[in-house]
């Protein structure tokens, strides 16, 4: 377990959190600017903030009260930076190798090959990063993080800087990760997709503040927060993998509800992570007849938060979770929508993109 | 070949080529470490040893030499504690190679600084976060990327030294063998009659060799700069 309490002025910018960062995926989630990166920073030690306490356990890296404050390369972590920062005058098996040769003797070992093998970067062992495509960059980062046998991962947007495509091919490498190794990650993400599908628990921050923290459905789900907005605002619901159908539908159930995706290349029974957009779901009183849309959630309104431009946020508790609507105020007065009311989610199937539905965090 | 050039011109050939040799050696751990803390710390008077590192660029070589001579010189402060020691520099091939050094200085500092200073600090912070201490952070990150700065500041500082000849025959003088080195002997061969002839042939070793040293400085300097540069 990961506890941060840190304070910094950054002129004109100050930055006040307070937050526990458990094993599996902690996403600090935010908009540019809300100083998500400084946090990062601090817990790398690249920052020295004015005032805080960060500590792994009962390993303290820094408390000010105490004058403590461990150098970066004292604090055993393996740092997945945005640029990937591959050593441009090294092979890439140099640059795997770099971090386990200054890991502590008494450090567990890590096995290369099984981690070669999970980031499938093998044919690549002996290239320069300057032969490296940005995906390929990306997995020999975290490669060479991992082999540094870190008690602690930070990623600061590693798939910022990448095009959807490559994104999806590292994603899929990021889920293992946090399946497979068993230390706390904290990775910083303005996108709701991937905290969707990487997040165990959510730390929302907005200007400088924690506004929320706390599992991923649950604070994904609260119309109060919309950390990047309402824009990217959208609920997360579990829902588990029945048959597939010949028409090229896969169904799912969540919680007595059955849902319909194009075609998932998961086994029934397996349970998974579905994001549904705000602005993908359409709201009726009544139980909609002649509608084309295949997946009608029928729930009560929650809460309404009405934005500063002409839309609102409903929230809707249906049997399979929470899911959020995005309407105009206009139409929330016309369908007279209010808390406890009861409406129709309408989630239009293909609005479930691919990258929107993974395997669900931690359990 | 040995009869193309007499013996006194060989003389002064092998001694330039030995004074540049030590000059730029001996100074060469001492630019990384100024280039180095110029480019990336800031401390007080940061200005004024970066002024004065710069000095011998600007000054006339003549006050140079002279400056060398009232601190290095056998009853100078600095050269009368050294000779305590036996390290003496007066009039000696050390001190044509000390006066070469402190000529070279500023270009060897240049370079290596501007080298140092387009390396990445995000590289360097990465390496840190790796458990890389400073000590280790700057031999294996800092140094290997500055190479190619490195490299062309040895030679270039190299050439300088074999050119030279104000600060040089001000401080040491010009004794066969000892400190007249291949510019002190072009001079010296000027002032008696009959002497061109030796002076043409040291010309153009000298073109030979300045020529030879940049043609050797692009080599290597493209050969690190694709080691260093990826691809």
């Amino acid at each position: 377990m990961l506890s941060v309490s840190l304070g910094h002025d950054f002129g004109g910018f100050g930055l006040d959190v307070q937050f526990q960062a458990p094993p599996g995926v902690t996403v600090l989630f935010g908009r540019s600017g809300s100083g998500k990166t400084s946090i990062v920073n601090a817990v790398a030690g690249l920052l020295a903030p004015d005032r805080g306490r960060i500590a792994l356990g009962d390993w303290v890296l820094l408390d000010t009260a105490q004058a403590i404050r461990l150098r970066p390369h004292k604090r055993r972590l393996g740092y997945i930076f945005q640029e990937g920062r591959l050593f441009p005058h090294l092979s890439v098996r140099q640059n795997l190798a770099y971090g386990a040769w200054f890991a502590p003797r008494s450090a567990p070992r890590v096995d290369q090959g099984r981690i070669v093998e999970m980031l499938g970067i093998g044919p690549l062992l002996d290239r320069r990063p300057g032969a490296l495509s940005g995906g390929e960059k990306q997995r020999v980062a975290i490669g060479r993080a991992l082999l540094s046998a870190p008690k602690l991962i930070l990623a600061d947007e590693p798939l910022a800087a990448l095009d959807e495509a490559r994104k999806a091919e590292i994603l899929p490498y990021l889920e293992r990760l946090r399946d497979e190794v068993n230390i706390p990650i904290l990775y910083v993400s303005h996108s709701a997709s991937e905290v969707a599908r990487l997040a165990s628990s959510v730390v929302a921050i907005a200007a400088g503040r924690v506004v929320a923290q706390g599992p991923a459905e649950q604070v994904l789900g609260d119309p109060a927060i919309l950390p990047a907005g309402a824009r990217e605002a959208g609920a997360l619901i579990t829902a588990r993998v029945v048959r597939h159908h010949d028409d090229g539908l896969s169904e799912l159930e969540a919680n007595g509800i059955a849902l319909f995706l194009p075609q998932l290349a998961h086994t029934p029974g397996t349970q998974l992570r579905l994001r549904i957009a705000a602005h993908d779901v359409i709201l009726s009183r009544n139980r909609p007849e002649g509608l084309s849309a295949l997946n009608i959630l029928p729930g009560l309104v929650q809460d309404i938060r009405a934005g500063t431009g002409p839309g609102a946020i409903v929230a809707i508790d249906t049997a399979a979770g929470r899911v959020l609507a995005r309407v105009t105020r206009r139409s929330a007065t016309a369908l007279g929508l209010a808390p406890g009311v009861g409406v129709h989610a309408i989630v239009k199937s293909v609005s479930v993109a691919p990258a929107d539905v993974g395997g669900t965090a931690g359990n | 070949m040995t009869d193309w050039l007499g013996p006194a011109e060989w003389q002064a050939v092998a001694l330039s080529l030995r004074v540049s040799l030590w000059a730029t050696l001996c100074s060469l751990p001492f630019g990384i470490f100024v280039a180095y803390a110029l480019a990336r710390w800031s401390f007080p008077g940061k200005q004024i040893i970066n002024g004065l590192v710069h000095l011998p660029l600007i000054l006339p070589p003549v006050v140079t030499g002279y400056l060398l001579l009232l601190s290095f010189g056998t009853r100078g402060p600095i050269g009368s504690f050294l000779a305590d020691w036996g390290i003496v520099f007066a009039f000696r091939w050390s001190g044509a190679a000390l006066a070469a050094a402190i000529m070279a200085f500023p270009l060897m500092v240049r370079a290596i600084r501007l080298s140092i200073e387009a390396v990445d600090p995000k590289l360097e912070q990465a390496a840190a976060t790796l458990g890389a201490a400073p000590a280790w952070v700057f031999l294996t990150v800092t140094l290997p990327m500055a190479l190619p700065g490195i490299v062309a500041g040895t030679i270039l500082a190299f050439a300088k030294a074999m050119g030279e000849f104000g600060a040089t025959i001000t401080f040491v003088s010009n004794i066969p063998g000892e400190t007249r080195t291949i510019p002190s002997a072009i001079y010296a061969f000027l002032q008696v009659p009959g002497g061109e002839g030796a002076a043409t042939r040291l010309v153009i070793v000298a073109v030979v060799l300045a020529m030879a040293a940049l043609v050797v400085s692009e080599w290597l300097a493209r050969r690190v700069a694709r080691r260093v540069g990826g691809a």
